[in-house]
């Protein structure tokens, strides 16, 4: 079979959404990023709201998350995605406006917007990546870092008396009032993926209907800065992560 | 005409509010008028002062250190603001609570019994405006019709009906200027 | 004819936005500016204009705010004093690189640190040199009456959309918390999202089929692109240097001596400049009302006339180094001012003014 042959629609299995643009991602291969992205372009664009899509990206290695998603972007100050959220919506009641966020921006410096908003019930959607290190900046601990988890600043592993408990954050927010759905979900299987995508598409209908705040953690892999090879990096997630970090709904107020 | 006033006192005395009122009746009055407060938390318990000009020309600082009329309250105010009055000038106090009495003699002072008029009034609220009629009645300022007027825009509608009294606080008032 | 009202500084403020048509109020309590807030809670504008008022959890969520609205083309406001004002300033360099128009309120305190409630002009650095981190300026006004406060509402707001800038009012505790009379401004309709996708086709707003993405960022790793979007920025203040400078004189026609004061100081230097002319003096005042943009050429002119120049600032001298940058040299500038809170009165100005230029009555 030729490339000519396999590029012919009939013979097309798998196309790329049209929202996800030709950019080159400056994302590492393996990273869980790219995933997420295209979930977020097929969505919006199944859902018909490109036009009311608003996103705001965070700073890390999503910074330039609008580089590849052909819609409407805010780049935030680090940790400020909700509050910039939380405007953007009151201001334009109508659209959809989703946050996408690393562990550092949302659960660290970020935590008191992160927080309020949720609290407020603004009705937004927050996408919190959750790779339990800070990749954009070279691989240091983050507050989601399991225990004994080797990271540039904890080269001997997180320690519990210098460097405090991971941060399950997720739950915290899922217990105030202002949430009405909040799910971990990963990408590291076809399976996982498709779960993902539905609570994703979960989140923004909510979002559009008013029904408070969403918050959807993606557990995921930094293979670069976990210093693993992609399928080392799924499997030690799923050893490791899933443990602290089960998969699963965790609070739905909407059905 | 201008006149620039202090009112000094306890917070919760009213001493803001009094200078608001006759604030809003100067504006009422179309005189030009500012009214610069000592802010923050010793407005409960600690002192309290309003500066008020009034004037029929522009005002510059709002801010003075000489006033040609005092309005004291209390001690900590009179040992302040005593000494700030021109000479000339008018200073006018409510004996109680007042240990040590004004001394100066090329000032025009007048004690007025407010405090004991307030017990005979329905309400101690009315203490303020009690104050504010005799200096009225020492200084016409403004006219009553506009100390109405600017209780009116000072209060709150559902409070509407208290302006008799309040009236009644600054007759009684008027009446302790001999 | 509009009514005459009679009204704190602070409440003109949240009574002229509303008027402008403002979109959205950002902001989080601190004295001696909450009256801002309060008054803007208890006018509920978003049942009649539509206006979004809301008290966010911080200083820094509340600039982050007013960085999002503006980047949706909305006319976006907060305010804080001087700690408040120091919390936002990551958020006013992103606003400034972002080329938003955005206001900003500050009702000075005394400081450093948490300092005093009381009224200060210690920000006058902060507010003029940029404040946050970058090359970037403010339009920066500083309103002397309540009636200032509510027309630089207006005049903050059109300066800010005119250049795609952030904008401050530089007030302080006396304007805020003083009341007199004020004229509002009309009221004006809110702008539709029809109006505000023709007048900011930058904005951010869901994009429609017929453009590309709207993307509000200000980072921009290629430094040859991010040395031209620097350049642009400076091309807009030196625009705003060349339009924008506005001061107010008092009785410098025949001046000898000029004192040269901003905000509400320059008011209580008016009465001193009543005493000294009635002691001999020909002294006269300027009062800069942008502050950046700073009326250097004005004050270099003064300076060929008069004999010397007393600055009065509540603060330790600030201002007084953008007005020796003008004088250059020519005529001796000295400084007064009070610290911690205190204002001076002015006789204090008188007697200042009086030991710096002891033989000015001769």
């Amino acid at each position: 079979m030729t490339v000519e042959e396999i590029i012919k629609p009939e013979n097309r299995v798998y196309a790329k959404p049209r929202l996800l643009n030709d950019n080159h991602m400056h994302y590492c291969p393996g990273c869980s990023h790219g995933v997420v992205h295209r979930l977020i372009a097929e969505i919006v664009e199944e859902m018909g709201i490109e036009d009311k899509t608003i996103g705001i990206a965070p700073v890390g290695c999503a910074v330039f998350a609008y580089n590849y998603v052909d819609i409407d972007w805010i780049e935030a100050a680090h940790g400020r995605a909700p509050a910039v959220a939380t405007a953007v919506k009151r201001l334009n009641p109508s659209r959809m406006v989703f946050t996408y966020q690393g562990d550092g921006d949302l659960a660290a410096i970020g935590t008191c917007e992160t927080i309020h908003a949720a609290n407020r019930g603004e009705n937004i959607t927050i996408i919190f990546i959750n790779n339990a290190i800070y990749g954009m900046t070279g691989g240091q601990m983050a507050p989601t870092t399991l225990e004994g988890m080797k990271t540039s600043t904890t080269p001997y592993g997180r320690r519990i008396d210098l460097n405090g408990y991971p941060l399950n954050i997720t739950k915290l927010v899922a217990e105030l009032d202002g949430t009405c759905y909040v799910t971990r979900q990963a990408v590291h299987t076809p399976a996982a993926v498709r779960k993902t995508k539905a609570a994703i598409k979960q989140a923004f209908k909510n979002s559009m209907e008013g029904r408070g705040t969403s918050l959807v953690e993606i557990v995921s892999t930094c293979n670069s800065g976990w210093k693993m090879s992609p399928v080392a990096a799924n499997k030690w997630m799923e050893e490791n992560m899933f443990a602290k970090y089960p998969l699963g709904e965790i609070k739905n107020t909407v059905k | 005409m201008k006149e620039e006033i202090i009112i000094a006192g306890f917070g919760g005395q009213g001493v803001l509010s009094m200078g608001k009122i006759l604030a809003y009746a100067a504006l009422m009055d179309n005189l030009e008028v500012t009214w610069m407060p000592s802010y923050g938390p010793e407005q409960r318990g600690g002192t309290a002062n309003v500066t008020v000009i009034l004037s029929d020309a522009p005002i510059s600082s709002p801010i003075l250190d000489a006033f040609d009329t005092a309005v004291i309250l209390n001690q900590q105010s009179l040992d302040k603001f005593e000494s700030k009055v021109k000479p000339g000038g008018t200073l006018i106090y409510d004996p109680y609570g007042i240990h040590h009495a004004p001394t100066r003699t090329d000032i025009n002072v007048i004690s007025i019994d407010a405090m004991e008029v307030t017990f005979d009034m329905e309400s101690a609220k009315t203490y303020n405006m009690i104050v504010l009629g005799a200096l009225l009645k020492v200084k016409p300022l403004v006219p009553m019709e506009s100390v109405i007027k600017g209780l009116k825009k000072t209060l709150p509608e559902r409070h509407h009906h208290l302006i008799p009294m309040n009236e009644a606080a600054i007759t009684r008032g008027m009446a302790l200027v001999k | 004819m509009e009514e005459v009202r009679l009204m704190k500084g602070n409440e003109a403020i949240a009574h002229a936005a509303i008027r402008y048509g403002a979109d959205g109020y950002f902001g989080y309590p601190i004295t001696p500016q909450s009256e801002i807030l309060e008054t803007l809670e208890a006018e509920m504008p978003w049942e009649t204009t539509g206006m979004v008022v809301l008290q966010a959890e911080s200083e820094v969520a509340a600039i982050n705010m007013v960085y999002a609205g503006a980047a949706c083309g909305k006319a976006v406001f907060t305010s804080s004093s001087s700690p408040g004002v120091s919390l936002k300033q990551e958020g006013i360099s992103y606003i400034a690189a972002g080329e938003l128009p955005a206001l900003i309120v500050n009702v000075m305190r005394g400081g450093p640190g948490l300092g005093t409630i009381h009224p200060s002009q210690a920000d006058y650095f902060q507010a003029t040199k940029g404040g946050g981190h970058g090359d970037y300026h403010l339009i920066v006004l500083a309103p002397s009456s309540v009636q200032e406060m509510a027309d630089f509402v207006t005049l903050g707001f059109d300066l800010a959309f005119k250049y795609r800038t952030p904008a401050m009012i530089l007030a302080d505790g006396i304007v805020g918390q003083m009341m007199e009379k004020v004229v509002l401004p009309p009221f004006r309709p809110r702008r539709t999202d029809e109006q505000i996708a023709e007048q900011c086709p930058w904005a951010v707003t869901g994009r429609p089929a017929t453009r590309k993405p709207n993307i509000m960022t200000t980072l921009e790793l290629d430094s040859y692109q991010m040395e031209r979007n620097n350049e642009r920025f400076q091309r807009t203040y030196k625009m705003i240097e060349q339009n924008e400078v506005r001061y107010q004189e008092y009785y410098t026609e025949d001046a000898d001596y000029l004192i040269v004061a901003f905000g509400s100081i320059a008011r209580i230097c008016l009465k001193s400049i009543e005493e000294l002319r009635a002691q001999g003096i020909k002294i006269g005042l300027i009062r800069p009302i942008t502050l950046w943009p700073f009326p250097y050429e004005r004050i270099a002119e003064l300076s060929k006339q008069v004999k010397g120049m007393l600055c009065v600032e509540i603060n330790a001298g600030q201002m007084i180094e953008d007005v020796r940058l003008a004088v250059e040299g020519r005529v001796q500038v000295c400084h007064f001012g009070r610290l911690g809170g205190i204002v001076p009165n002015p006789n204090e100005v008188v007697d200042a003014f009086n030991s710096y230029f002891s033989d000015a009555k001769k």
